[in-house]
């Protein structure tokens, strides 16, 4: 299978990139903050329950209400930075090597075109599922042994955002093969900002019962699911008092996507990866 | 199956049949047709943007003709099976420098589908063949431009193929490394290699090739081997003793004179339609017992044939 040879090139190369790079010590700099928050924050609480009990007042909300808005915002910063991630290390995968001509000596000798695109696209993808593995594993991790708290379904929610970068991953590379580097980077980058936009207005229509907002941001979730699916595995990882409590807000929802939507988001991601193995099928170079 | 021969379904190497590529309004390459044998080492040259890398691309599969169709070792364009049996170097190639020249070539090894074992054989190879033993340990991005022009070649060796197209392969080559890709090319030949050489470097092409195309605008608008195409009229200089006009007259019956410098030792310049009628020229002098000091052929050059060539169509269109 000659896409493995491509996807393990793409593997190595995409970890020597500069912005891939700038991801990776800025998820050092997350971990490191996160895990002190963290700490600080049972710490607090500690001192906030010992005052209360002295006081002899009752606890009003439970400790894994706060705990599970720890750990959603840690991954809610994970997703994020996936996705910034997965822009930065594909935008060019096409476009720019076409440019360079480091394709010229390559497609020409007895590998399809499709499995070129197909052995990137595994090459990227076996990054970001590496990368995205160690990030929620240190939320996890630090929620486990500094907050002694544990959150469920945190393999569907490692699922979901790592289906989250996929689709992403699907994007940035159908469009690296119909636009510029440059064109290609603004144009994920509104439509990655517009899911997540689209997200908020959704939220802000279920708060104040606004139709045309809820629909707004359906519509926008058909046309990049990302978002979506984000909060999918938000609903998933939190307890059902934390969802509640939360409310309709900027890291959740209130109402989770159907299975469906799992369905329609992995449906896009396939499509629009088959999409770009049919377009660069027919490029002239 | 990774080597081996393909059923040969066709006596030419390479074949096209009114090939077209039109990028939008611009056509790049306008109707080529032609064929090369095997073993022959063609020489595809024109003046820049003469359509020679379109061609070359479309033979490759890196682009679809607009028009017309070919065939490179008897398959069909851009088809699969014959690409294990062809070493390309793409005119502007940028490999992925941050692997070293082995690496490179190992993964273009693999590509080709070469095992392991056949890869650690071939790699030191070819790598020895370009001159670059020594830089093998290197990344690419510590090469010079000569030297990526080197690996670049290497890579289109590594499969030992039957048909190397090499597009500009000496254009960042100092004199030396020139010398070295002819006697390269010489080589494949002996070992019976297709070679298909674009190049606008025209005493390169002279030097090697056995047939050649020149391509303006993308037409071809000279095509035959090499020798040929260079004799037609075959210039000489004669530098004699006395010249008496009887002789001049019985001369002017063998070759054409085109001009006659008068003195104490004529110098007369002619042109012959083939080396025999200069050798009886020569002996038509010498029974008329005219000295003769020397005869010097003036072998038209590929350059003045291109120039020529070249310059006429300008003038016709223009
Ligand atoms: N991708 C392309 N898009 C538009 N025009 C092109 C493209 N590639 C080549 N051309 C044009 O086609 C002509 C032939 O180019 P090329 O084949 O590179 O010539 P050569 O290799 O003989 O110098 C040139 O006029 C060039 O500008
Ligand atoms: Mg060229």
């Amino acid at each position: 299978m000659k896409a493995a040879i491509i996807a393990q090139l793409t593997f190595r190369e995409g970890l020597r990139k500069k912005l891939v790079l700038g991801v990776i010590l800025l998820s050092l700099i997350f971990a490191v903050l996160y895990v002190w928050g963290f700490h600080l924050f049972v710490q607090d609480w500690r001192a906030m329950e010992a005052q209360r009990q002295s006081r002899g007042a009752t606890t009003i909300l439970p400790y894994e209400v706060f705990a599970s808005a720890m750990v959603l915002l840690g991954l809610w910063t994970v997703n994020f930075l996936a996705g910034v991630m997965t822009i930065f290390a594909a935008v060019g995968t096409i476009a720019s090597e076409i440019e360079q001509g480091t394709l010229h000596a390559i497609i020409p000798k007895p590998i399809h075109r499709w499995e070129i695109v197909l052995g990137k696209w595994l090459g990227y993808a076996g990054m970001l599922a590496i990368y995205i593995g160690v990030m929620v594993a240190i939320v996890t991790m630090t929620a486990r042994f500094i907050g002694d708290y544990r959150p469920p379904n945190i393999l569907q929610a490692y699922g979901l955002i790592l289906l989250v970068a996929f689709m992403l991953l699907s994007l940035t590379m159908l469009g690296s093969t119909l636009f510029s580097t440059v064109a290609n980077g603004v144009i994920v980058f509104m439509l990655y900002g517009l899911a997540i936009t689209g997200g908020l207005v959704e939220q802000i229509g279920t708060a104040l019962d606004n139709d045309i907002l809820v629909r707004i941001g359906v519509i926008v979730s058909i046309l990049v699911p990302s978002d979506s699916m984000w909060r999918l595995a938000s609903y998933l990882v939190q307890p059902r008092i934390a969802v509640n409590f939360l409310g309709p807000n900027p890291f959740g929802t209130t109402v989770p996507p159907s299975s469906l939507a799992v369905w329609y988001s992995i449906g896009y991601t396939v499509v629009l990866l088959l999409l770009a193995m049919a377009r660069f099928q027919r490029r002239d170079l | 199956m990774t080597s081996g021969a393909l059923p040969q379904c066709s006596d030419w190497a390479i074949e096209t049949y009114s090939l077209r590529k039109a990028f939008g309004d611009r056509i790049a390459v306008a109707d080529l047709s032609l064929t090369v044998g095997y073993g022959e080492v063609f020489g595809f040259l024109g003046p820049n943007g003469a359509g020679k890398t379109t061609a070359v691309k479309m033979l490759v599969g890196l682009i679809r003709p607009t028009a017309g169709t070919g065939r490179v070792l008897g398959r069909p364009l851009g088809d699969h099976s014959a690409r294990r049996q062809i070493g390309y170097l793409p005119e502007l190639f940028r490999f992925h420098d941050w692997l070293t020249g082995e690496e490179l070539l190992d993964l273009h090894g693999k590509l080709y589908g070469l095992s392991r074992a056949e890869r650690r054989r071939r790699i030191p190879e070819v790598l020895e063949l370009v001159g670059l033993a020594e830089a093998a340990r290197r990344r690419i991005r510590t090469y010079s431009k000569g030297m990526q022009q080197r690996i670049g070649i290497a890579q289109a060796l590594l499969g030992s193929p039957r048909l190397v197209i090499l597009d500009e392969p000496t254009s960042a080559l100092d004199p030396l490394g020139r010398r070295d890709v002819r006697d390269l090319i010489r080589r494949l030949r002996a070992d019976g290699v297709t070679v298909f050489l674009n190049s606008h470097l025209l005493s390169e092409v002279e030097a090697i090739c056995d047939r050649i195309a020149i391509v303006n605008r993308g037409r071809v608008i000279a095509l035959g081997p090499m020798s040929s195409l260079l004799a037609g009229d075959l210039a000489v200089e004669f530098r004699l003793g006395a010249l008496p006009d009887g002789t001049l007259h019985a001369l002017e019956r063998l070759i054409q004179v085109d001009a006659v410098q008068h003195g104490e030792r004529p110098v007369l310049i002619a042109r012959a339609a083939d080396e025999a009628a200069v050798a009886h020229a020569v002996d038509l002098l010498v029974r008329a017992g005219v000295p003769v000091y020397g005869v010097i052929p003036e072998r038209r050059s590929l350059e003045d044939l291109f120039v020529q060539l070249v310059s006429d169509e300008q003038a016709e269109s223009g």
